[in-house]
């Protein structure tokens, strides 16, 4: 567990005045404030840090604890412990703790941004949202979580459902048809709880659609190399090409080209959220050449050449 | 479809929010408002929207315009992260196994 220099966190000296703290602490809030950075995790965890830096610098006790221990702080918690005993020997006659706060600026959005995650150090140091300072009793909607999960292409072919875990409990959710790699959906109400009664944080769904070794994807199309036979490609004939659906026959026009396309319609991926609409799906012959002739096969194309 | 709606004062009272500060959100055509028998409710799609506005303007500070020009960048950054998703998609039918 590493000490965490909440001065350099916030890039005051540690001489700052409350004010100089408020003023920084704002002033990089509103760089890294989740709102105005959506989907940004790094940005969140900064804010997560600047949040926990605050709550031990603006508030006076917090600091003189940790200004007092600093990189020794855990001689602190040693120190703390033994107060501690002290303090529940004493319970019935004192009330400790209580109020502290100066000022009236309030750190914000540590709750409702995760704040309630903070390092080990700090829940260490002070113990879980730390002792003093309660400030004001507002409701806080819930922490906005994110999850990803991870599917082929075969797996967006058809809408199902699939339940997963997040934050240890189970969610069922419907996986639409055609989803995108790197599309989002939002689960309303199931992020964090909210605090003080307010309402819970929305999930977030990233999927991450696995590349197929056989086809490639453009938005609801599908794209396939299909190697052709010379001898098919140059007379014509009939073969069977593999689909995400299943197998189709396909008739293969005489003297087709290396490289011809052929577009197999409604055989590509569902369109997102238009039920029964389908892609195409775009073939692209690829003419194999005969290797390993045979004087005769080597013979009749001589004859072929000349003639 | 179904709409709900939530009072504007219960709205208000739940986030001890000012009355007037919606109203202005509403004026900046921010956030649409709708009215029956003369009482304001907030659709349900609106309230993320406005809780996020609500939460710029306590905790950041920021007013009005500031607001409208900040959701005015936030809506091209998600069209340009969705373009750049679609690029990246589109790249990885060129990549090389």
């Amino acid at each position: 567990m590493a000490f965490i220099d909440y001065y350099q966190t916030l890039g005051v000296a540690k001489t700052a005045t409350d004010d100089d703290i408020k003023k920084a602490y704002r002033k990089l809030a509103r760089k890294y404030h989740p709102d105005l950075n959506p989907n940004d995790a790094e940005a969140n965890k900064k804010f997560q840090q600047l949040n926990e830096a605050n709550e031990v610098l603006s508030d006076p006790e917090k600091r003189k604890k940790y200004d007092q221990y600093g990189e020794n702080w855990r001689h602190g918690e040693e120190y703390e412990r033994e107060q501690q005993q002290a303090r529940q020997q004493q319970s019935s006659r004192q009330q400790y703790g209580g109020g502290g706060f100066g000022g009236g600026y309030e750190n914000f959005g540590a709750h409702d941004f995760g704040g309630e995650d903070f390092s080990d150090f700090f829940q260490n140091m002070f113990g879980q949202r730390g002792g003093a300072g309660g400030g004001r009793q507002a409701r806080y909607r819930g922490q906005d979580l994110n999850a990803e999960l991870q599917l082929n292409l075969r797996d967006v072919m058809e809408s199902h459902k699939q339940t997963f875990t997040v934050n240890g409990k189970n969610i069922r959710v419907t996986i639409p048809a055609g989803v995108e790699n790197g599309q989002t959906i939002k689960i309303a109400g199931h992020g964090g709880p909210g605090t003080n009664g307010g309402p819970a944080g929305d999930l977030f769904i990233k999927f991450a659609v696995a590349d197929d070794p056989k086809f490639k994807r453009r938005g609801h199309d599908l794209l396939v190399t299909v190697p052709l036979n010379l001898y098919t490609a140059v007379l014509g004939g009939e073969i069977t090409v593999d689909t995400l659906s299943g197998q189709v026959k396909l008739k293969v026009k005489p003297e087709t080209q290396n490289g011809a396309k052929v577009k197999l319609k409604g055989k590509g991926l569902p369109v997102y959220k238009k039920e029964g609409e389908h892609g195409d799906l775009y073939l692209t012959y690829d003419i194999q050449i005969p290797t390993n002739l045979t004087d005769k096969q080597k013979q009749l194309f001589e004859e072929l050449a000349k003639s | 479809m179904e709409q709900h709606l939530i009072t504007l004062n219960d709205f208000c009272v739940y986030h001890q929010a000012e009355h007037t500060f919606i109203t202005s959100l509403q004026d900046a055509g921010l956030v649409e408002v709708t009215i029956v028998d003369k009482t304001t409710y907030i659709p349900e799609s609106q309230i993320t929207r406005l809780e996020r506005m609500l939460r710029m303007h306590d905790e950041l500070e920021i007013n009005v315009p500031g607001i409208e020009a900040i959701f005015h960048l936030l809506d091209r950054v998600e069209q340009l992260q969705n373009d750049r998703q679609s690029l990246i998609n589109r790249l990885r039918n060129y990549e090389t196994d």
